[in-house]
Protein backbone atom coordinates (compact mmCIF):
# COMPACT_ATOMS: atom_id res chain seq x y z
CA UNK A 1 0.00 0.00 0.00
CA UNK A 2 2.60 2.57 1.42
CA UNK A 3 4.81 1.54 -1.66
CA UNK A 4 2.47 2.31 -4.57
CA UNK A 5 1.74 5.46 -2.70
CA UNK A 6 5.50 6.16 -2.88
CA UNK A 7 5.70 5.12 -6.28
CA UNK A 8 3.36 7.88 -7.40
CA UNK A 9 4.96 10.60 -5.79
CA UNK A 10 8.33 9.11 -6.63
CA UNK A 11 9.33 12.22 -8.75
CA UNK A 12 8.74 14.96 -6.28
CA UNK A 13 10.45 12.24 -3.58
CA UNK A 14 13.76 12.69 -5.62
CA UNK A 15 13.94 16.26 -6.33
CA UNK A 16 13.31 16.74 -2.67
CA UNK A 17 15.91 14.16 -1.59
CA UNK A 18 18.40 16.06 -4.79
CA UNK A 19 17.70 19.42 -2.89
CA UNK A 20 18.50 18.38 0.54
CA UNK A 21 21.60 16.34 -0.88
CA UNK A 22 23.00 19.57 -2.76
CA UNK A 23 22.36 21.60 0.27
CA UNK A 24 24.63 19.35 2.48
CA UNK A 25 27.18 19.56 -0.82
CA UNK A 26 27.05 23.06 -0.36
CA UNK A 27 27.34 24.01 2.86
CA UNK A 28 30.70 21.41 3.50
CA UNK A 29 32.14 21.73 0.25
CA UNK A 30 33.23 25.05 -0.32
CA UNK A 31 30.10 27.04 -0.54
CA UNK A 32 30.16 29.70 -3.48
CA UNK A 33 32.52 28.21 -5.57
CA UNK A 34 30.21 24.86 -6.18
CA UNK A 35 27.24 27.09 -7.27
CA UNK A 36 27.59 27.17 -11.29
CA UNK A 37 27.70 23.46 -10.92
CA UNK A 38 25.34 23.18 -8.75
CA UNK A 39 22.88 25.38 -11.06
CA UNK A 40 23.56 23.29 -14.16
CA UNK A 41 23.30 19.93 -11.93
CA UNK A 42 19.73 21.32 -10.83
CA UNK A 43 18.78 22.24 -14.72
CA UNK A 44 20.03 18.43 -15.20
CA UNK A 45 18.16 17.11 -12.67
CA UNK A 46 14.65 18.99 -13.92
CA UNK A 47 14.98 18.02 -17.41
CA UNK A 48 15.30 14.38 -16.39
CA UNK A 49 12.58 14.53 -13.71
CA UNK A 50 11.10 15.85 -16.98
CA UNK A 51 11.79 12.95 -18.70
CA UNK A 52 10.28 10.84 -16.19
CA UNK A 53 7.09 12.65 -15.26
CA UNK A 54 6.21 12.00 -19.25
CA UNK A 55 7.38 8.71 -19.77
CA UNK A 56 5.70 7.78 -16.94
CA UNK A 57 2.51 5.59 -17.07
CA UNK A 58 -0.54 6.89 -18.66
CA UNK A 59 -4.13 7.20 -16.70
CA UNK A 60 -4.72 8.52 -13.23
CA UNK A 61 -3.21 7.50 -10.09
CA UNK A 62 -4.17 8.77 -6.96
CA UNK A 63 -2.08 8.44 -3.43
CA UNK A 64 -2.46 8.72 -0.18
CA UNK A 65 -6.33 8.54 0.34
CA UNK A 66 -6.63 11.02 -2.74
CA UNK A 67 -4.63 13.37 -1.73
CA UNK A 68 -2.18 13.30 -3.99
CA UNK A 69 -3.32 12.98 -8.10
CA UNK A 70 -1.13 11.98 -11.14
CA UNK A 71 -3.28 12.46 -14.17
CA UNK A 72 -2.06 13.50 -17.24
CA UNK A 73 -3.38 17.25 -16.82
CA UNK A 74 -0.46 17.19 -13.44
CA UNK A 75 1.84 15.51 -15.73
CA UNK A 76 1.40 18.39 -18.48
CA UNK A 77 1.88 21.27 -16.23
CA UNK A 78 4.69 19.42 -14.58
CA UNK A 79 6.67 18.98 -17.77
CA UNK A 80 6.28 22.71 -18.49
CA UNK A 81 7.26 23.61 -15.04
CA UNK A 82 9.76 21.70 -14.75
CA UNK A 83 11.75 22.40 -18.50
CA UNK A 84 10.91 26.16 -17.98
CA UNK A 85 12.43 25.89 -14.86
CA UNK A 86 15.71 24.76 -16.44
CA UNK A 87 15.79 26.81 -18.93
CA UNK A 88 15.90 29.80 -16.08
CA UNK A 89 18.12 28.75 -14.47
CA UNK A 90 20.54 27.64 -17.62
CA UNK A 91 20.21 31.39 -18.65
CA UNK A 92 21.06 32.68 -15.22
CA UNK A 93 24.74 32.03 -14.20
CA UNK A 94 26.10 35.02 -16.31
CA UNK A 95 23.70 37.86 -14.08
CA UNK A 96 24.15 36.35 -11.21
CA UNK A 97 28.24 36.04 -11.69
CA UNK A 98 28.20 39.67 -12.90
CA UNK A 99 26.24 41.02 -9.57
CA UNK A 100 28.27 38.51 -7.17
CA UNK A 101 25.58 37.21 -6.59
CA UNK A 102 26.17 33.75 -7.55
CA UNK A 103 24.94 32.09 -3.73
CA UNK A 104 24.78 28.16 -3.89
CA UNK A 105 21.84 28.63 -2.49
CA UNK A 106 19.64 29.71 -5.21
CA UNK A 107 19.35 26.66 -7.25
CA UNK A 108 18.51 24.48 -4.10
CA UNK A 109 15.35 26.99 -3.31
CA UNK A 110 14.34 27.22 -6.76
CA UNK A 111 14.75 22.81 -6.79
CA UNK A 112 12.37 22.88 -3.62
CA UNK A 113 9.88 25.65 -5.16
CA UNK A 114 9.25 23.37 -7.99
CA UNK A 115 9.00 20.77 -5.63
CA UNK A 116 6.27 22.75 -4.04
CA UNK A 117 4.93 23.50 -7.82
CA UNK A 118 4.70 19.86 -8.95
CA UNK A 119 2.54 19.16 -5.06
CA UNK A 120 0.10 22.47 -6.19
CA UNK A 121 -0.47 20.97 -9.52
CA UNK A 122 -1.38 17.45 -7.96
CA UNK A 123 -3.23 18.47 -5.16
CA UNK A 124 -6.66 16.66 -4.60
CA UNK A 125 -7.02 18.07 -1.20
CA UNK A 126 -7.19 21.21 0.68
CA UNK A 127 -4.60 20.18 2.63
CA UNK A 128 -2.16 18.93 0.39
CA UNK A 129 -3.26 22.18 -1.65
CA UNK A 130 -1.72 24.18 0.87
CA UNK A 131 1.50 22.53 1.73
CA UNK A 132 2.26 22.56 -2.06
CA UNK A 133 1.62 26.56 -2.12
CA UNK A 134 3.09 27.11 1.05
CA UNK A 135 6.46 25.42 -0.21
CA UNK A 136 6.57 27.32 -3.33
CA UNK A 137 5.47 30.63 -1.87
CA UNK A 138 8.48 30.48 1.02
CA UNK A 139 11.08 29.63 -0.99
CA UNK A 140 10.15 32.74 -3.35
CA UNK A 141 10.27 35.26 -0.97
CA UNK A 142 13.31 34.27 -0.15
CA UNK A 143 14.81 33.99 -3.86
CA UNK A 144 13.40 37.78 -4.08
CA UNK A 145 15.15 39.17 -1.78
CA UNK A 146 18.08 37.76 -2.46
CA UNK A 147 20.07 40.42 -3.18
CA UNK A 148 20.60 41.16 0.59
CA UNK A 149 22.75 44.64 -0.14
CA UNK A 150 19.88 46.08 -2.49
CA UNK A 151 17.23 48.12 -1.02
CA UNK A 152 15.30 47.34 -4.18
CA UNK A 153 15.75 43.43 -3.76
CA UNK A 154 15.09 43.49 -0.15
CA UNK A 155 12.06 45.77 -0.34
CA UNK A 156 10.57 43.59 -3.00
CA UNK A 157 10.95 40.40 -1.18
CA UNK A 158 8.88 42.52 2.12
CA UNK A 159 6.18 43.59 0.01
CA UNK A 160 5.56 39.85 -1.82
CA UNK A 161 6.03 38.30 1.86
CA UNK A 162 3.48 40.94 2.93
CA UNK A 163 0.62 40.45 0.32
CA UNK A 164 1.61 36.84 -0.09
CA UNK A 165 0.95 35.92 3.24
CA UNK A 166 -2.07 37.73 2.99
CA UNK A 167 -3.67 35.79 0.27
CA UNK A 168 -2.61 32.54 2.06
CA UNK A 169 -4.43 33.73 5.23
CA UNK A 170 -7.67 34.37 2.83
CA UNK A 171 -7.10 31.18 0.86
CA UNK A 172 -6.89 29.32 3.90
CA UNK A 173 -10.13 30.74 5.74
CA UNK A 174 -12.15 29.63 2.48
CA UNK A 175 -10.41 26.37 2.99
CA UNK A 176 -11.25 26.32 6.41
CA UNK A 177 -14.94 26.97 5.70
CA UNK A 178 -15.38 24.50 2.88
CA UNK A 179 -14.08 22.26 5.39
CA UNK A 180 -16.78 23.23 7.45
CA UNK A 181 -19.51 22.86 5.18
CA UNK A 182 -19.19 19.97 3.13
CA UNK A 183 -17.44 18.39 6.04
CA UNK A 184 -14.62 17.15 4.23
CA UNK A 185 -11.14 18.32 2.63
CA UNK A 186 -10.43 16.45 -0.09
CA UNK A 187 -11.80 17.78 -3.33
CA UNK A 188 -13.81 14.48 -4.51
CA UNK A 189 -15.44 15.10 -1.05
CA UNK A 190 -16.25 18.99 -2.21
CA UNK A 191 -17.62 18.31 -5.30
CA UNK A 192 -20.14 15.92 -3.73
CA UNK A 193 -21.29 18.11 -0.91
CA UNK A 194 -21.98 21.24 -3.18
CA UNK A 195 -24.01 19.45 -5.75
CA UNK A 196 -24.82 19.91 -9.05
CA UNK A 197 -27.11 23.04 -8.76
CA UNK A 198 -26.29 25.73 -6.09
CA UNK A 199 -24.31 25.07 -3.25
CA UNK A 200 -25.25 26.49 0.45
CA UNK A 201 -23.65 29.86 1.09
CA UNK A 202 -21.10 28.64 3.20
CA UNK A 203 -19.13 26.87 0.69
CA UNK A 204 -19.85 29.73 -1.90
CA UNK A 205 -18.06 32.02 0.58
CA UNK A 206 -15.47 29.96 0.75
CA UNK A 207 -15.34 29.37 -2.73
CA UNK A 208 -14.95 32.88 -3.19
CA UNK A 209 -12.26 33.60 -0.47
CA UNK A 210 -10.14 30.20 -1.63
CA UNK A 211 -10.25 31.92 -5.30
CA UNK A 212 -9.41 35.50 -4.78
CA UNK A 213 -6.14 33.51 -2.80
CA UNK A 214 -5.76 31.98 -6.06
CA UNK A 215 -5.94 35.31 -8.55
CA UNK A 216 -3.41 36.58 -5.85
CA UNK A 217 -0.74 33.87 -6.73
CA UNK A 218 -1.58 34.39 -10.18
CA UNK A 219 -1.50 38.31 -10.13
CA UNK A 220 -5.01 38.46 -11.54
CA UNK A 221 -6.58 41.95 -11.21
CA UNK A 222 -7.39 43.14 -7.69
CA UNK A 223 -4.68 41.08 -6.43
CA UNK A 224 -2.35 42.20 -8.56
CA UNK A 225 -0.30 45.14 -6.80
CA UNK A 226 2.83 43.01 -5.97
CA UNK A 227 3.78 41.90 -9.16
CA UNK A 228 5.34 45.23 -10.20
CA UNK A 229 7.10 46.38 -7.31
CA UNK A 230 8.15 42.51 -6.93
CA UNK A 231 9.40 41.92 -10.86
CA UNK A 232 11.09 45.50 -10.54
CA UNK A 233 12.70 44.60 -7.77
CA UNK A 234 13.98 41.44 -7.83
CA UNK A 235 16.88 40.05 -9.76
CA UNK A 236 16.50 39.29 -13.47
CA UNK A 237 16.82 35.92 -13.12
CA UNK A 238 14.71 35.58 -10.33
CA UNK A 239 12.04 37.82 -12.45
CA UNK A 240 12.42 35.87 -15.05
CA UNK A 241 11.80 32.50 -12.92
CA UNK A 242 8.75 34.30 -11.49
CA UNK A 243 7.27 35.06 -14.93
CA UNK A 244 6.78 31.60 -15.74
CA UNK A 245 7.14 28.55 -13.81
CA UNK A 246 4.94 29.96 -10.42
CA UNK A 247 2.70 31.44 -12.80
CA UNK A 248 1.84 27.87 -14.86
CA UNK A 249 1.43 26.40 -11.56
CA UNK A 250 -0.92 28.96 -10.43
CA UNK A 251 -2.89 28.62 -13.40
CA UNK A 252 -3.21 24.34 -13.30
CA UNK A 253 -4.00 24.75 -9.41
CA UNK A 254 -6.71 27.52 -10.40
CA UNK A 255 -8.21 24.92 -12.99
CA UNK A 256 -7.52 21.54 -10.80
CA UNK A 257 -9.63 23.68 -7.95
CA UNK A 258 -12.20 25.19 -9.76
CA UNK A 259 -13.02 21.63 -12.08
CA UNK A 260 -11.95 19.13 -9.01
CA UNK A 261 -13.81 20.77 -6.52
CA UNK A 262 -16.22 23.01 -7.50
CA UNK A 263 -17.09 21.49 -11.27
CA UNK A 264 -20.45 21.02 -10.25
CA UNK A 265 -21.33 24.72 -9.77
CA UNK A 266 -19.80 26.13 -13.21
CA UNK A 267 -22.00 28.61 -13.00
CA UNK A 268 -21.38 30.03 -9.23
CA UNK A 269 -17.71 31.01 -10.30
CA UNK A 270 -17.86 31.35 -14.19
CA UNK A 271 -18.69 34.97 -13.89
CA UNK A 272 -15.86 35.99 -11.01
CA UNK A 273 -13.59 34.34 -13.41
CA UNK A 274 -14.82 35.85 -16.01
CA UNK A 275 -14.95 39.37 -14.46
CA UNK A 276 -11.25 39.24 -13.07
CA UNK A 277 -9.89 37.91 -16.56
CA UNK A 278 -11.25 41.09 -18.14
CA UNK A 279 -9.72 43.59 -15.41
CA UNK A 280 -7.05 42.07 -15.86
CA UNK A 281 -6.22 42.70 -19.40
CA UNK A 282 -7.15 45.93 -19.57
CA UNK A 283 -5.24 47.17 -16.12
CA UNK A 284 -2.34 44.95 -17.93
CA UNK A 285 -2.96 46.95 -21.34
CA UNK A 286 -3.68 50.30 -19.87
CA UNK A 287 -1.16 50.46 -17.05
CA UNK A 288 1.88 49.29 -18.93
CA UNK A 289 1.63 52.15 -21.11
CA UNK A 290 3.21 55.08 -19.26
CA UNK A 291 6.30 52.64 -17.63
CA UNK A 292 9.92 53.25 -19.00
CA UNK A 293 11.33 50.38 -16.94
CA UNK A 294 11.36 46.92 -18.57
CA UNK A 295 10.92 44.99 -16.03
CA UNK A 296 7.52 46.66 -15.12
CA UNK A 297 6.65 46.31 -18.35
CA UNK A 298 6.91 42.94 -18.20
CA UNK A 299 4.94 42.67 -15.05
CA UNK A 300 2.23 44.32 -16.48
CA UNK A 301 2.36 42.27 -19.33
CA UNK A 302 1.78 39.06 -17.15
CA UNK A 303 -0.89 41.02 -15.93
CA UNK A 304 -2.52 40.98 -18.95
CA UNK A 305 -1.60 37.97 -20.05
CA UNK A 306 -3.08 36.10 -16.79
CA UNK A 307 -6.03 37.73 -17.96
CA UNK A 308 -6.27 35.80 -21.35
CA UNK A 309 -5.39 32.52 -20.18
CA UNK A 310 -8.51 32.96 -17.18
CA UNK A 311 -10.57 33.68 -20.06
CA UNK A 312 -9.98 30.04 -21.28
CA UNK A 313 -11.04 28.67 -17.65
CA UNK A 314 -14.16 31.43 -17.52
CA UNK A 315 -15.88 28.93 -20.42
CA UNK A 316 -15.93 26.31 -17.61
CA UNK A 317 -15.37 23.43 -20.49
CA UNK A 318 -12.42 21.01 -21.15
CA UNK A 319 -11.56 22.87 -24.49
CA UNK A 320 -11.32 25.96 -22.51
CA UNK A 321 -8.79 23.87 -20.38
CA UNK A 322 -6.97 23.07 -23.10
CA UNK A 323 -7.17 26.53 -24.87
CA UNK A 324 -5.21 27.73 -21.19
CA UNK A 325 -2.94 24.84 -21.12
CA UNK A 326 -1.47 25.57 -24.75
CA UNK A 327 -1.78 29.67 -24.01
CA UNK A 328 0.25 28.84 -21.40
CA UNK A 329 2.91 26.89 -22.92
CA UNK A 330 3.22 29.51 -25.55
CA UNK A 331 3.23 32.58 -22.88
CA UNK A 332 6.04 30.74 -21.16
CA UNK A 333 8.10 30.06 -24.36
CA UNK A 334 8.15 33.97 -25.18
CA UNK A 335 8.41 34.76 -21.68
CA UNK A 336 11.86 32.75 -21.17
CA UNK A 337 12.93 34.58 -24.79
CA UNK A 338 12.25 38.02 -23.79
CA UNK A 339 14.31 37.56 -20.29
CA UNK A 340 17.10 36.15 -22.36
CA UNK A 341 16.80 39.23 -24.06
CA UNK A 342 16.67 41.59 -20.62
CA UNK A 343 19.55 39.74 -19.25
CA UNK A 344 21.54 40.50 -22.38
CA UNK A 345 20.92 44.42 -21.91
CA UNK A 346 24.28 45.94 -20.57
CA UNK A 347 26.06 49.01 -20.24
CA UNK A 348 29.43 49.48 -18.72
CA UNK A 349 29.42 45.87 -17.53
CA UNK A 350 26.10 46.89 -15.52
CA UNK A 351 22.56 45.62 -16.04
CA UNK A 352 20.23 48.51 -17.16
CA UNK A 353 16.29 47.93 -17.64
CA UNK A 354 15.57 51.41 -19.16
CA UNK A 355 13.71 50.97 -22.43
CA UNK A 356 14.71 54.22 -23.68
CA UNK A 357 18.84 52.26 -23.80
CA UNK A 358 16.66 50.24 -26.65
CA UNK A 359 17.11 52.89 -29.53
CA UNK A 360 18.02 52.17 -32.70
CA UNK A 361 19.50 48.17 -31.76
CA UNK A 362 18.76 47.64 -34.99
CA UNK A 363 21.84 49.18 -36.06
CA UNK A 364 24.35 47.82 -32.80
CA UNK A 365 22.84 44.55 -33.04
CA UNK A 366 20.71 43.80 -35.98
CA UNK A 367 19.98 39.83 -35.21
CA UNK A 368 19.49 41.06 -31.32
CA UNK A 369 16.48 43.29 -32.32
CA UNK A 370 14.70 40.58 -35.16
CA UNK A 371 14.51 38.12 -32.41
CA UNK A 372 12.98 40.70 -30.13
CA UNK A 373 10.79 42.06 -32.63
CA UNK A 374 9.20 38.58 -33.56
CA UNK A 375 9.05 37.63 -29.40
CA UNK A 376 7.47 41.27 -29.27
CA UNK A 377 4.93 40.71 -32.14
CA UNK A 378 4.14 37.12 -30.25
CA UNK A 379 2.93 39.18 -26.90
CA UNK A 380 1.06 41.47 -29.01
CA UNK A 381 -0.44 38.30 -30.60
CA UNK A 382 -0.09 39.99 -34.21
CA UNK A 383 -1.41 37.12 -36.36
CA UNK A 384 1.03 35.33 -38.18
CA UNK A 385 3.30 34.64 -35.23
CA UNK A 386 2.15 31.87 -32.40
CA UNK A 387 0.86 34.26 -30.03
CA UNK A 388 -1.86 35.11 -32.16
CA UNK A 389 -3.07 31.26 -31.85
CA UNK A 390 -2.53 31.45 -28.29
CA UNK A 391 -5.45 34.19 -28.09
CA UNK A 392 -7.35 32.49 -31.01
CA UNK A 393 -7.48 29.22 -28.79
CA UNK A 394 -9.21 31.22 -25.38
CA UNK A 395 -11.28 33.53 -27.53
CA UNK A 396 -12.26 29.75 -29.32
CA UNK A 397 -12.74 28.35 -26.36
CA UNK A 398 -14.93 31.56 -25.11
CA UNK A 399 -17.15 31.32 -27.84
CA UNK A 400 -18.08 28.04 -27.41
CA UNK A 401 -19.28 28.93 -23.90
CA UNK A 402 -21.66 31.86 -25.31
CA UNK A 403 -19.05 34.25 -23.49
CA UNK A 404 -19.11 36.79 -26.71
CA UNK A 405 -18.81 39.98 -24.71
CA UNK A 406 -15.66 38.62 -23.31
CA UNK A 407 -14.51 37.75 -26.09
CA UNK A 408 -15.08 41.39 -27.90
CA UNK A 409 -13.75 43.39 -24.76
CA UNK A 410 -10.44 41.13 -24.83
CA UNK A 411 -9.67 41.85 -28.42
CA UNK A 412 -10.05 45.69 -27.52
CA UNK A 413 -7.65 45.14 -24.81
CA UNK A 414 -5.52 43.56 -27.12
CA UNK A 415 -5.70 46.18 -29.72
CA UNK A 416 -4.52 48.44 -26.73
CA UNK A 417 -1.75 46.35 -25.36
CA UNK A 418 -0.34 45.65 -28.69
CA UNK A 419 0.51 49.70 -28.64
CA UNK A 420 3.16 49.61 -25.94
CA UNK A 421 5.09 46.27 -27.65
CA UNK A 422 4.76 48.19 -30.85
CA UNK A 423 6.60 51.24 -29.33
CA UNK A 424 9.47 49.04 -28.15
CA UNK A 425 9.81 47.91 -31.69
CA UNK A 426 9.68 51.59 -32.77
CA UNK A 427 12.46 52.65 -30.81
CA UNK A 428 14.94 49.73 -31.56
CA UNK A 429 14.22 50.50 -35.38
CA UNK A 430 13.43 54.19 -35.68
CA UNK A 431 14.38 55.57 -32.48
CA UNK A 432 16.56 58.11 -32.08
CA UNK A 433 20.67 57.94 -31.74
CA UNK A 434 21.25 56.78 -28.34
CA UNK A 435 23.59 59.06 -26.65
CA UNK A 436 25.63 55.60 -25.13
CA UNK A 437 24.72 52.67 -26.77
CA UNK A 438 24.36 49.20 -24.76
CA UNK A 439 27.29 46.93 -24.45
CA UNK A 440 28.14 44.41 -27.18
CA UNK A 441 28.29 41.16 -25.00
CA UNK A 442 29.13 37.93 -26.30
CA UNK A 443 26.91 35.87 -24.19
CA UNK A 444 26.27 32.42 -26.34
CA UNK A 445 24.08 31.19 -23.96
CA UNK A 446 21.35 34.00 -23.18
CA UNK A 447 21.68 34.43 -27.75
CA UNK A 448 21.28 30.70 -28.11
CA UNK A 449 17.85 30.48 -25.79
CA UNK A 450 16.43 34.00 -27.19
CA UNK A 451 16.48 32.58 -30.85
CA UNK A 452 15.30 29.38 -30.08
CA UNK A 453 12.41 31.27 -28.52
CA UNK A 454 12.13 33.80 -31.55
CA UNK A 455 12.34 30.88 -33.98
CA UNK A 456 9.35 28.80 -31.98
CA UNK A 457 7.16 31.74 -32.12
CA UNK A 458 7.87 31.46 -35.99
CA UNK A 459 7.76 27.98 -36.98
CA UNK A 460 5.46 26.81 -34.43
CA UNK A 461 2.61 28.03 -36.52
CA UNK A 462 2.58 25.13 -38.50
CA UNK A 463 1.72 22.48 -35.84
CA UNK A 464 2.52 24.19 -32.89
CA UNK A 465 4.82 21.35 -31.89
CA UNK A 466 1.93 18.86 -31.09
CA UNK A 467 0.95 20.83 -28.30
CA UNK A 468 -2.44 21.08 -28.42
CA UNK A 469 -3.11 17.12 -28.99
CA UNK A 470 -1.18 16.91 -26.01
CA UNK A 471 -3.27 19.92 -24.07
CA UNK A 472 -6.30 18.38 -24.88
CA UNK A 473 -5.68 14.86 -23.96
CA UNK A 474 -4.62 16.76 -20.89
CA UNK A 475 -7.49 19.08 -20.10
CA UNK A 476 -10.00 15.74 -20.94
CA UNK A 477 -8.46 13.44 -17.52
CA UNK A 478 -9.11 17.14 -15.54
CA UNK A 479 -12.83 16.92 -16.95
CA UNK A 480 -13.80 13.09 -16.82
CA UNK B 1 -24.45 26.90 26.22
CA UNK B 2 -21.88 27.58 23.56
CA UNK B 3 -22.28 26.35 20.44
CA UNK B 4 -20.52 26.41 16.56
CA UNK B 5 -21.77 30.26 15.82
CA UNK B 6 -20.26 31.28 18.69
CA UNK B 7 -16.39 30.00 17.78
CA UNK B 8 -17.17 31.19 14.38
CA UNK B 9 -17.77 34.55 15.51
CA UNK B 10 -14.61 34.89 16.90
CA UNK B 11 -12.59 33.42 14.54
CA UNK B 12 -14.64 36.06 12.28
CA UNK B 13 -14.02 38.53 14.52
CA UNK B 14 -10.39 37.90 14.61
CA UNK B 15 -9.83 37.68 10.63
CA UNK B 16 -11.10 40.75 10.41
CA UNK B 17 -8.80 42.40 12.45
CA UNK B 18 -6.09 41.04 11.00
CA UNK B 19 -7.08 41.90 7.75
CA UNK B 20 -7.93 45.37 8.87
CA UNK B 21 -4.49 45.59 10.98
CA UNK B 22 -3.26 44.81 7.64
CA UNK B 23 -4.44 47.83 5.73
CA UNK B 24 -5.03 50.23 8.21
CA UNK B 25 -1.64 49.99 9.73
CA UNK B 26 0.78 52.52 8.85
CA UNK B 27 3.42 52.37 11.59
CA UNK B 28 5.32 49.54 11.70
CA UNK B 29 5.89 46.40 9.60
CA UNK B 30 6.15 43.72 12.89
CA UNK B 31 2.41 44.88 13.11
CA UNK B 32 1.90 43.80 9.96
CA UNK B 33 3.66 40.19 11.07
CA UNK B 34 1.08 40.19 13.95
CA UNK B 35 -1.65 40.29 11.81
CA UNK B 36 -0.28 37.75 9.35
CA UNK B 37 -0.37 35.72 12.35
CA UNK B 38 -4.14 36.59 13.68
CA UNK B 39 -5.03 35.76 10.46
CA UNK B 40 -3.82 32.47 10.53
CA UNK B 41 -4.66 31.77 14.19
CA UNK B 42 -8.80 32.90 13.97
CA UNK B 43 -8.25 29.92 10.33
CA UNK B 44 -7.02 27.18 13.18
CA UNK B 45 -9.98 28.48 15.44
CA UNK B 46 -12.60 27.50 12.53
CA UNK B 47 -11.14 24.06 11.82
CA UNK B 48 -11.04 23.07 15.21
CA UNK B 49 -14.16 24.09 15.89
CA UNK B 50 -15.51 22.53 12.60
CA UNK B 51 -13.73 19.44 13.34
CA UNK B 52 -14.90 18.59 16.95
CA UNK B 53 -18.75 19.53 16.21
CA UNK B 54 -18.58 17.16 12.86
CA UNK B 55 -16.53 14.84 15.51
CA UNK B 56 -13.85 14.08 12.41
CA UNK B 57 -10.03 14.75 13.49
CA UNK B 58 -8.81 15.78 9.71
CA UNK B 59 -9.64 19.64 10.86
CA UNK B 60 -6.91 18.92 13.45
CA UNK B 61 -4.51 17.63 11.58
CA UNK B 62 -4.75 20.30 8.88
CA UNK B 63 -4.40 22.52 12.18
CA UNK B 64 -1.39 21.17 12.78
CA UNK B 65 -0.01 22.14 9.70
CA UNK B 66 -1.06 25.29 9.81
CA UNK B 67 0.49 25.87 12.94
CA UNK B 68 3.81 24.55 11.11
CA UNK B 69 3.77 26.50 8.25
CA UNK B 70 3.07 29.32 10.18
CA UNK B 71 6.19 29.10 12.11
CA UNK B 72 8.03 28.81 9.28
CA UNK B 73 5.87 32.03 7.28
CA UNK B 74 7.21 33.96 10.51
CA UNK B 75 10.76 32.70 10.80
CA UNK B 76 11.04 33.93 6.77
CA UNK B 77 9.23 36.89 7.06
CA UNK B 78 11.43 38.07 10.35
CA UNK B 79 14.43 37.43 8.42
CA UNK B 80 13.90 38.99 5.04
CA UNK B 81 12.68 42.12 7.75
CA UNK B 82 16.23 42.32 9.11
CA UNK B 83 17.85 41.98 5.76
CA UNK B 84 15.69 45.38 4.55
CA UNK B 85 16.10 46.87 7.84
CA UNK B 86 20.31 46.64 7.29
CA UNK B 87 19.30 48.45 4.09
CA UNK B 88 16.57 50.99 4.71
CA UNK B 89 17.68 51.77 8.52
CA UNK B 90 14.14 52.05 9.50
CA UNK B 91 11.07 49.61 9.51
CA UNK B 92 7.99 52.34 9.11
CA UNK B 93 5.63 50.96 7.15
CA UNK B 94 5.75 54.48 4.96
CA UNK B 95 9.17 54.06 4.18
CA UNK B 96 8.51 51.52 2.21
CA UNK B 97 8.12 53.47 -1.09
CA UNK B 98 11.45 52.74 -2.88
CA UNK B 99 9.69 51.13 -5.84
CA UNK B 100 6.20 53.36 -6.61
CA UNK B 101 2.74 51.55 -6.54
Amino acid sequence: MIQADLNVILPEILLSLYAMFALLGGVYGGKDRLSVPLIFATAGVFVILAFIVSGSSNGTQTAFGGMFINDGFARFSKVLILVSAAVVLIISPDYLRSRKLLHFEYPILIALSVVGMMMMVSSGDLMSLYMGLELQSLCLYVVASMRRDSLKSTEAGLKYFVLGALASGLLLYGASLCYGYAGTTSFEGIIAAAGDDHADVGLLIGLVMILSGLAFKVSAVPFHMWTPDVYEGAPTPVTAFFATAPKVAAMALFARVMHDAFGGIVGDWQQVVALISVLSMYLGAIAAIGQSNIKRLMAYSSIAHMGYALMGLASGTAYGVEAMLTYMTIYVTMNIGTFAFILMMERDGQPVTDIASLSMLSRAAPGKALAMLVLLFSLAGVPPSLGFFAKWGVWNAALDAGLIWLVVASAVASGIGAYYYLRIVYLMYFGQEPQDALDRRRAPILGTVMSVSALVMVVGVVSLFGIEGAAEAAANTLLR
Amino acid sequence: MIGLEHYLTVAATLFVIGIFGLFLNRKNIIILLMSVELILLSVNINLVAFSSFAQDLVGQVFTLLVLTVAAAEAAIGLAILVSFFRNRGTIAVEDVNVMKG
